[in-house]
């Protein structure tokens, strides 16, 4: 990565995250939705020993939903005032532009997983031992990077089109189901659900990594070509 | 552009023409020898019959996406963009969806009267409906609007990133599925005693549902160039209107 | 054609969802002009600009932008060209320092050029210190046109800078105006402030129906 891309990957990511210190359109919008999404899966299910064997698939599919709201927001503030054809007009590196909107991404993905995580510690009674700790913490890492690619590359593409609010969903969720596949088996061998190991969780966790490898790389490949009008 | 639109009187040639016959003669027999002339399967009965129709569907629906991810990196390699790479690309997406629309019903008809489900979360058919509603997505980016250009240049780069995607989704589905052995119920995965004539009948209906999958899209990717052409006429028409207004 | 042309359109064709907006521009214009645009609203004088930064796809015509054929590659020129276009380009929740500092950051700018930027458009001091959501229309025309200075671009499109600002706003605009031309940028300004664009202006193109009537 030259100088000039890693500059404006840092001022893209550090003006997202001020963005939202300031609006809170996470804490107070996306974050008691999602906590929502969880209650009402308990509502659904009705059953505690349901509840504990499905926690992890229940917390990545919440974050998927939030995801498409995430992704909604981190564009419209690009769109709102026409920041994002400035950002074409000075030329400035679309690779630069694609790490730092994942960036941020990323950050505020986090932040909400871990407060469904303790969600689910809470509502749906499941525990983790040290080495599930491990396992989980890189699991979220992974999962977590993949779909802050994918959805700045799809939020890109949909960024400014008509329609945007369902062909964001159409896009996305064939391309991250790998994500809720794997993250949710990992996460079961975290909390070791329905008698799985955790040792039985890896192999899931370096599909992840790959994912996000190669949507990562293919973000930065293609993303210049998906904002272009 | 004028030379362009007078060739289009219409979409057929001689040569679609042909290929029109012989897709009408092949899946012509398809449907006789299908239906009639083939034996029942010892095991699955009537319900093989389906298989003329959702073997040669499916083969199509994998190659008509294989056309599009080609076609879609012609369009990008190549220095002329030419625009007759993205129609084909387009052209072949569509019909892929529709044939894979074809393979999943037939397919889950088959599995209601085989394995007694409509459904079952086998990696081939998981890894087939994600296909479905990726190029569903494709198609909606086709779309969006723009010039034929702004079309090419986005639709290109998710061809290519569904050519990414659907790996990864049918490795995960692989391993997803041996995790969840319930073997007992979907043992039997299709492999059937052929004789002569069902053989000759299958191989029939892939080389029929070949040449209309050809005939499907030489015609639509011409019905693409003319809605290409006439978009151009429109402009030229729109141009004119506003010199008009201009010297008003 | 001169070599030397800072824009060179002929006949140029640009199409907005059908719209010809652009029906057949024909525009000349050399280094360190400064050219007013005018003419009706749909005329094609946002269009224009927007071509010129590379952002419109000329489909048909000729399109020389400071030597870049446009209608072969529309983002190498995007470098050397600032647009100052309908939208400011700014984020609402930010400063207007902080969004002067994103925007000279991205664009490689020294903070000497930003303090220097955000002084002459007056929003330096305590307005700095403001959101961008709470100024008023003008001063988030000048937080922009700071944004714009730090490119120091050699061309410059300007749709409308006068719009929303008071009378001392606009003289800062001519100022800067003037004197970006001085260290030899061309500009050209689309306006409805006839009179006070007249005056700046080496030269007035009129636009009607998306072709040019009359320049001189």
């Amino acid at each position: 990565m030259s100088m000039s891309t890693s500059r404006i990957a840092r001022a893209v990511a550090a003006k997202d995250l001020r963005i939202e210190l300031r609006s809170r359109v996470v804490t107070n919008q996306v974050l008691p939705f999602s906590g929502l999404v969880m209650v009402m899966f308990a509502f659904a299910l009705d059953n505690d020993d349901v509840l504990q064997r499905t926690a992890g698939g229940l917390v990545w599919l919440a974050t998927l939903f939030s995801l498409f709201i995430l992704v909604q927001r981190t564009f419209a503030v690009e769109t709102y005032d026409g920041a994002l054809d400035s950002l074409r007009v000075a030329g400035v590196n679309p690779q630069g532009i694609f790490i730092g909107k994942s960036a941020a991404l990323f950050v505020q993905l986090l932040m909400l997983e871990s407060v469904l995580f303790i969600a689910a510690v809470v509502l749906y009674r499941v525990n983790v031992n040290g080495s599930g700790a491990v396992l989980l913490v890189t699991c979220i890492l992974c999962a977590t990077a993949g779909l802050a690619f994918v959805g700045t590359l799809y939020g890109g593409l949909t960024a400014g089109a008509r329609g945007r609010e369902t062909l964001l969903p159409l896009l996305l969720l064939p391309v991250v189901a790998p994500v809720l596949i794997c993250a949710t088996r990992a996460t079961e061998s975290a909390f070791r659900s329905g008698g799985v190991t955790v040792g039985e969780g890896w192999p899931w966790v370096a599909v992840l990594a790959v994912f996000a490898a190669v949507f990562g790389l293919g973000g930065l490949l293609s993303f210049g070509s998906l904002i272009e009008e | 552009m004028n030379t362009e639109t007078q060739t289009f009187k219409g979409v057929g040639t001689p040569a679609t023409r042909l290929y029109g016959l012989m897709a009408i003669v092949a899946l012509g027999w398809v449907f006789l020898g299908g239906l009639f002339f083939t034996p029942e399967d010892a095991v699955q009965g009537d319900a093989v019959r389906i298989m003329y129709v959702h073997v040669p569907t499916a083969w199509i629906a994998y190659l008509a996406f294989i056309v599009t991810g080609v076609a879609s990196a012609c369009w990008m390699i190549g220095k002329k963009h030419s625009m007759g790479f993205d129609r084909v690309a387009g052209a072949s997406a569509e019909v892929g969806v529709l044939f894979m629309a074809m393979t999943l019903l037939s397919g889950s008809l088959w599995g209601r009267i085989t394995w007694g489900t409509y459904w079952v979360w086998d990696p081939r058919l998981t890894t087939t409906a994600f296909l479905f509603v990726t190029y569903i997505g494709y198609l909606a980016v086709r779309g969006l609007g723009g010039t034929a250009q702004q079309r090419a240049r986005r639709s290109s780069v998710i061809a290519l990133l569904a050519v990414l995607e659907i790996p990864l989704v049918h490795f995960s589905v692989v391993l997803w599925r041996s995790l969840h052995q319930r073997a007992t119920v979907l043992s039997p995965d299709g492999d059937i005693k052929m004789d002569g004539i069902m053989l000759f009948t299958l191989l029939f209906g892939v080389f029929g549902f070949s040449v209309l999958f050809a005939w499907l899209v030489s015609h639509r990717q011409r019905i693409m160039a003319m809605q290409d052409a006439q978009q151009t006429t429109a402009i030229d028409v729109a141009v004119a209107e506003r010199l008009k207004e201009a010297q008003a | 054609m001169s070599a030397n042309s800072v824009i060179n359109f002929v006949d140029a064709v640009a199409v907005y969802n059908g719209y010809p907006a652009l029906a057949g521009v024909t525009l000349r214009v050399e280094r360190n002009e400064i050219v007013l645009l005018q003419g009706p609203n749909g005329a094609g004088k946002s269009t224009l600009l927007r071509a010129c930064a590379g952002l419109m796809p000329v489909i048909r015509g000729t399109a020389n932008v400071l030597g870049f054929d446009l209608t072969v590659d529309r983002e190498s020129v995007r470098e050397r060209v600032g647009l100052l276009g309908h939208q400011n380009g700014l984020f609402g929740e930010l400063t207007i320092a902080e969004n002067v500092s994103f925007w000279s950051t991205v664009v490689g700018a020294s903070t000497a050029e930003r303090t220097s930027a955000m002084e002459r458009m007056s929003i330096d001091g305590k307005l700095a210190e403001r959101r961008v959501s709470e100024l008023s229309a003008g001063q988030k025309r000048r937080c922009a046109l700071a944004c714009l200075v730090v490119r120091r671009a050699e061309l410059w499109l300007l749709d409308e800078p006068h719009a929303g600002l008071d009378a001392k706003g606009r003289d800062e605009i001519d100022h800067i105006v003037k004197e970006a031309v001085a260290s030899g940028a061309t500009v050209v300004v689309a306006s409805h402030e006839i009179e006070r664009a007249q005056q700046l202006a080496t030269r007035t193109v009129s636009l009607v129906a998306g072709q040019v009537r009359d320049s001189q």
